[in-house]
C-alpha cells in the first residue's frame, strides 16, 4: 500500500484534510502544534488503497523541534506528499514546499483556506503556481470540503520534480519572484474579529482580557460541572440507579464476596454512592456521577478556547511570568489542558524546543496541576467544609508550582530561550466541530478510564478483604500520622493513587477525615506522583533518567508540602488566611526574585551573535 | 532610523535590516518568513521585557523579549 504524507506549516489545516480524506477521528484546533504525533488512516480511490499519514506542522525540513523532526522523517518515509498550504500566506508556505520540491517524492499542493485569503483580499493564479512548481495545485476548502474531491483525483498527478538545492537566500529570493507572479493584493479594511485579535494581545486590554477569560472559565466549570453533578445524583444515581442496585443486591443474598466486591457495604440497608465502595457503586458513581460532568464541561470550555485561537494569545500575556519558572509563555498550553487530564499534556510539551524546558513543563504539570478526575472529586469532597479549605488545596498548588519553578530553574544549567511563535488569527469556532471533539474526548475518556476507576475500586475490595491495607496502615502509620497527621489507613489512598487519583481522592471519604486533614490528603495526593497513565507517558517522553529525577522532585516536593501544611494549617493560621497568604507569597516571590534564565539567554546571544 | 523590535512603537512600519543573534535564531525566523528586507508591523509589546508581537504579510508572530532586542528595524516615517 502506497504512503500519502500530509505535509506542512503548522495550523494550515492539515488534521482537517486528514479527517476528511479518511473519515478519521483527529483533534483539531486552531493553533500550531496539536498534532505531536502522526496519526495513520486510510483512503480508498476507485483504483488504489493508500495509508495516509498526518504529520505534525513544521516550517522547514531542518527541524527546530522534536515536534518538527516527526515531520521530516515521515516526508522521507512517503510515495507522495501532499503539501497542504495556508493560501493567506503564500510566501511563508512555499519555503517548505521549495525544500518538498528538493526531495525525491511525488508532490501535490492542496492550496487550503481559499475562501479565507479571499476575505483577506488575497487573490492567487492557481493555473500560474501551478505551471512555475511544476506540480499540481488544488484550492481546497478542508473544513467545508470543498476541493477534496479534486484533490484525490489529482493524486495520480503527483510529481516529483527533483529540484537542485537552493540555499536559504536564493530560496527566499525564488518565492519572491515567484509570488509576485501569481499573487495580488486587495486593501481592505479590519474586521471586529481583527480588532479584537489586536486588543487582546495589548497588556492593557489584553490582561483584563486574559483575567476575564480564566475567570469565566474557572467560573463555567465549577458552577455548571456542580450543577450537572447534582443532577446525576438527585436523578439518574439516587432516584433510579439505586433501585436497581438493591435488586441486584437482593438476587445475591444481600452478602457474600461477589456482594462486596460488586455492590460494597450497605449503609443502614441502602446504598451511599460515596461509601459503599463497590465496583457498581462507587466505582460507576465516581465516574459517571462526578467525574464526567465536570470534565464535559471543562472540555466544552476547552474546545471553545482551542478553536478560536485565544490559546497563544494567553501565552503572550503570560510569557513574562512563564520567565521566571524557566518556561516561556506557550508552556502555558501543556499547563491548560494538564487541568482535563495529564497524559496529553505530556504529549503537548514536545512542541517546547528543548529538554530543559520539556522537563520543567512536564514535572510542574505533573505536580501541580491536578486533572479534572481528581479536580471534580477534590472539589466536592473538601468544598463541602467550606470554600477557605477548598481554597486552600488550590493556593497551596500554585504555591508549589510557583516556588518548585523558581527553584528548578535556578538549579539546572542552562537557560530557556525566548519564544517565537505564530499567533493564528481569530476565529468562530464551528458547532459542529465543537460537538464532534467534545464527543471524541468525553469517549476517549469512558475507554480510557473506565477500566482504571472500576479495576482500582477492586484492587481495594480485595487489599481489603485480604486485610492488607490494615497492614500497610499499621506499618506506615508512624510516617503518615507523624508528618502529615493522618491516619494510618490513608496509606491506601496514596497506594491508589498510583493507579488512579479520583478513586484515591474518592477513598478518603470512608475514613472520616477533618478538614484539614482532607486538604493535607489532597494536595498531597495531587503532588506525590503521577497516576500509571500519565506516568508511562512521562517516561517516554523524559526518558528514564530525566523521570527518576522529576519522580525525586515530585516526592519530596509533596511531602514537604504535606508536612509543612499539618504544621500551619488551623494550628496556627486559619484556612482562609493561609490560602490568601500562599496566594500573595506565590506571586510576590518571582518579582522579587527575578529571572535566571533571562540574564543567561542575553548573555548567550551575545556571545553567538 | 534604526532600532530594535522592543523599541518600536505599536503601529509602527519598518523594514527588517539585522538579525544580530547567532545561526539558530536566524534559521529559525527565518523559516517563519522573518528576515531581512523584509516589511514589518508592531502591533504590541508586553511591559517588563514582554513579548512583542509583529505582523508580518497576513500573520502574526510573538516574538521573546530576548530575542525581539535582536531584531533590529529601520523605522519607516509616517507620511
Amino acid at each position: 500500500m502506497r504512503k500519502i504524507v500530509l505535509a506542512g506549516n503548522p495550523n494550515v489545516g492539515k488534521s482537517v484534510v486528514f479527517s476528511q480524506l479518511t473519515g478519521s477521528k483527529v483533534m483539531i484546533s486552531n493553533y500550531a502544534g496539536t498534532t505531536v504525533e502522526f496519526t495513520k488512516g486510510s483512503l480508498t480511490t476507485e483504483n488504489e488503497s493508500f495509508e495516509v499519514l498526518d504529520a505534525p506542522g513544521t516550517y522547514s525540513l531542518e527541524p527546530t523541534s522534536k515536534v518538527e523532526e516527526v515531520a521530516s522523517t515521515l516526508v522521507d518515509r512517503a510515495d507522495i506528499v501532499i503539501n497542504v498550504v495556508d493560501a493567506t500566506n503564500l510566501e511563508r508556505n512555499l519555503f517548505l514546499t521549495t525544500e518538498l520540491l528538493e526531495r525525491e517524492v511525488p508532490l501535490i499542493v492542496a492550496l487550503n483556506m481559499i475562501d479565507e485569503a479571499g476575505h483577506k483580499g488575497v487573490k492567487i493564479d492557481i493555473e500560474k503556481l501551478e505551471e512555475l512548481l511544476g506540480v499540481p495545485v488544488i484550492p481546497t476548502v478542508a473544513v467545508s470540503g470543498e476541493g477534496l474531491k479534486e484533490l484525490v483525483n489529482s493524486l495520480p498527478r503527483a510529481i516529483n520534480r527533483k529540484k537542485a538545492s537552493l540555499n536559504t537566500s536564493d530560496r527566499w529570493a525564488f518565492i519572491g519572484d515567484l509570488v509576485g507572479k501569481v499573487q495580488a493584493v486587495v486593501h481592505r479594511h479590519h474586521s471586529w474579529l481583527e480588532t479584537l485579535q489586536d486588543a487582546s494581545l495589548r497588556p492593557a486590554t489584553g490582561l483584563p482580557l486574559a483575567a476575564v477569560v480564566l475567570f469565566l472559565a474557572f467560573q463555567l466549570v465549577i458552577g455548571l460541572g456542580e450543577f450537572l453533578h447534582e443532577f446525576m445524583e438527585d436523578y439518574v444515581f439516587e432516584g433510579f440507579y439505586e433501585t436497581l442496585i438493591l435488586y441486584l443486591s437482593e438476587a445475591l443474598g444481600g452478602r457474600g464476596f461477589l456482594h462486596d466486591i460488586l455492590i460494597g457495604q450497605l449503609v443502614d440497608g441502602a446504598v451511599d454512592f460515596e461509601e459503599s465502595l463497590g465496583v457498581l457503586t462507587t466505582g460507576v458513581f465516581v465516574e459517571l456521577g462526578v467525574v464526567l460532568p465536570f470534565l464535559a464541561v471543562f472540555y466544552m470550555v476547552l474546545g471553545f478556547l482551542e478553536d478560536s485561537g485565544y490559546l497563544p494569545r494567553l501565552a503572550v500575556m503570560v510569557d513574562r511570568s512563564m520567565h521566571r519558572l524557566g518556561l516561556h509563555g506557550y508552556s502555558i498550553i501543556p499547563m491548560v489542558l494538564g487541568f482535563g487530564c495529564n497524559v496529553p499534556a505530556a504529549l503537548a510539551a514536545r512542541n517546547l524546543e528543548s529538554r530543559r524546558e520539556r522537563f520543567i513543563a512536564c514535572t510542574l504539570m505533573s505536580v501541580a496541576i491536578p486533572c479534572m478526575a481528581q479536580l471534580a472529586l477534590i472539589v466536592g469532597l473538601v468544598g463541602r467544609h467550606g470554600l477557605d479549605y477548598l481554597a486552600v488545596v488550590f493556593a497551596s498548588l500554585f504555591f508549589i508550582w510557583v516556588v518548585l519553578g523558581l527553584i528548578i530553574d535556578r538549579v539546572m544549567p542552562g537557560y530557556t530561550p525566548s519564544m517565537v511563535i505564530e499567533i493564528p488569527p481569530y476565529r468562530i469556532p464551528s458547532f459542529k466541530a465543537q460537538v464532534k471533539k467534545l464527543g471524541m474526548r468525553i469517549r476517549g475518556f469512558l475507554v480510557h478510564a473506565t477500566p482504571y476507576i472500576l479495576g482500582g475500586i477492586l484492587v481495594v475490595n480485595i487489599l481489603y478483604t485480604l486485610g492488607i491495607i490494615h497492614f500497610l496502615g499499621v506499618l506506615f502509620a508512624p510516617a503518615v500520622q507523624g508528618l502529615l497527621g493522618l491516619p494510618g489507613d490513608a496509606v491506601s489512598t496514596l497506594l491508589i493513587g498510583f493507579l488512579r487519583k479520583d478513586v484515591a481522592v474518592a477513598m478518603m471519604i470512608p475514613l472520616g477525615l477533618t478538614a484539614r486533614q482532607l486538604v493535607i490528603g489532597a494536595v498531597v495526593l495531587a503532588a506525590y506522583f503521577p497516576c500509571a497513565a500519565t506516568f508511562t507517558v512521562l517516561v517516554k517522553e523524559l526518558g528514564v533518567v530525566d523521570m527518576a529525577k522529576s519522580a525525586v522532585i515530585m516526592v519530596v516536593t509533596a511531602f514537604s508540602a504535606g508536612f509543612i501544611l499539618n504544621l500551619l494549617l488551623d494550628t496556627v493560621i486559619p484556612a482562609a488566611y493561609l490560602a490568601v497568604g500562599l496566594v500573595v507569597l506565590s506571586l510576590i516571590l518571582p518579582m522579587v526574585l527575578g529571572s535566571t534564565s533571562d540574564r543567561r539567554e542575553l548573555s548567550d546571544l551575545d556571545e553567538t551573535a | 532610523m534604526e532600532v530594535s523590535l522592543v523599541d518600536m512603537k505599536p503601529g509602527q512600519t519598518g523594514i527588517v535590516k539585522k538579525i544580530q543573534g547567532g545561526f539558530n535564531l536566524n534559521q529559525k525566523l527565518n523559516q517563519l518568513g522573518l528576515r531581512e528586507g523584509k516589511q514589518i508591523k508592531k502591533i504590541s509589546s508586553v511591559f517588563n521585557r514582554g513579548p512583542v508581537t509583529i505582523s508580518v504579510d497576513n500573520y502574526q508572530v510573538a516574538i521573546g523579549y530576548g530575542k525581539a532586542v535582536r531584531i533590529m528595524v529601520e523605522v519607516e516615517e509616517l507620511a
